[in-house]
């Protein structure tokens, strides 16, 4: 049992089998579903508070997590989930997800341009970096097109941009009233969806189970009011989601597919610690189970054979700016 | 041995309204029924509510 203040565990010493930390900031429905399925694997956890946590960087040989074999990010800032998984990953702790993971997810632009790397289909998106040539860049792709922040989630401060009028408000209000990675403009083409997208759940190399998100609104997240169906995952999802989360990273992730008529399945998101509270029942798959097998995986086979990577998985040199930090 | 719990009612924070809980953790977020605010468990032992923190702009996913 760690003696770091910030950890409460519910046993001392324990059975003598994995050593499993949980990195939380609120306990959701999904951290207690999974808390639920470590439990009835007979592990016990210590859950690592981190509005109460304390990194000492410097400390590389005698940090309080070195006896971990895994410790599972449940965070519910991407910075404060970021930070801690670089921490922990260079003092040597396994995670899920990992830093790398986190860092490509995290950030829109990131994802994009991982997935553009990867060769895997995914809608258009531009960058620009002042208003003018963020104008310049809408008109290029054509109207409405959609501007995303590039850290954020739940389709916060998503905007349609249906002309040139809502372009230049949007533009100046972004400039002027948001912080400084607002004006990393993010411009991507709309996708006319059948009133749905998809949120498909990988654990590995495993495309475990998948949901329609159905909404008459553009945006179809659950967390917006979208309902959920179950929706087979077909060889072409396994495959697109399957690459995909390679190329950001592997691990447990949440992929938002669209279903483009011309060009079939698109790649819009990667979420590296999804929620999924809606989508046990309709597809049947339990899914914090699934997520405790690739946990204990990582711990007893690492990082790479728990996602079936032959290879040594994708290498990537970091370059975030880590923008998230929004305090 | 389980995660610790507790079970019991406390009063939310923006109603008044007793709250009653079962098998809640530290740092759970819960719902209160009498106005809807969202609510966090800041203490099993006595069992204690407070409002649950506003969303940040880099929270989610």
């Amino acid at each position: 049992m760690s003696s770091h203040p910030s950890t409460q565990s519910p046993r001392a010493g324990g059975p003598g089998r994995v050593k499993v930390g949980v990195l939380y900031s609120r306990v959701r429905v999904e951290e207690k579903l999974l808390f639920e399925a470590f439990e009835r694997r007979g592990i016990s956890l210590d859950l690592i508070d981190d509005q109460k946590l304390i990194f000492d960087i410097t400390d590389v040989g005698n940090h309080p997590f070195k006896d971990y074999d895994v410790i599972v990010e449940r965070c519910i800032n991407h910075s404060r989930a970021l930070y801690s998984l670089k921490i922990l990953n260079d003092q040597g702790v396994k995670t899920v997800n990992t830093a790398l993971c986190a860092d490509i997810c995290g950030n829109k632009l990131m994802t994009t341009s991982a997935l553009a790397a990867a060769g895997v289909p995914q809608p258009k998106a531009l960058v620009a970096y002042t208003a003018e040539s963020a104008i310049e860049a809408i008109e290029r792709l054509g109207y409405p097109a959609v501007l995303k922040p590039t850290v954020g989630s739940w389709g916060r401060l998503l905007s349609k941009v249906n002309d040139r009028d809502a372009a230049e408000t949007i533009l100046e209000h972004k400039e002027t009233l948001g912080s400084y990675h607002h004006s990393i403009f993010y411009i991507q083409e709309y996708i006319k969806k059948p009133g749905r997208d998809i949120r498909a759940f990988q654990v590995g190399a495993e495309t475990i189970c998948a949901i329609y998100r159905t909404s008459p609104n553009w945006i179809t997240n659950t967390a917006r009011g979208g309902s959920s169906s179950n929706c087979p995952v077909t060889p072409e999802i396994a495959d697109i989601c399957t690459r995909a989360a390679k190329a950001c990273g592997g691990g447990v992730v949440a992929l938002d597919l669209f279903e483009d008529p011309d060009r079939g399945l698109l790649v819009n998101e990667v979420n590296y610690t999804m929620e999924f509270r809606n989508s046990i029942a309709p597809t049947n798959v339990n899914i914090p189970e699934r997520m405790v097998d690739f946990c204990l995986d990582v711990a007893k086979n690492g990082w790479n054979a728990a996602n079936g990577w032959t290879d040594d998985g994708p290498q990537m040199a970091s370059i975030s700016l880590a923008d998230g930090a929004s305090a | 041995m389980a995660l610790p719990t507790a079970t019991g009612a406390a009063q939310c924070p923006e109603c008044f309204a007793d709250v009653t809980l079962t098998k809640v953790m530290q740092n759970e977020i819960t719902q209160c029924p009498g106005c809807g605010a969202e609510l966090e468990i800041v203490s099993l032992e006595p069992l204690t509510l407070s409002l649950a923190p506003q969303e940040e702009e880099d929270w989610g996913e």
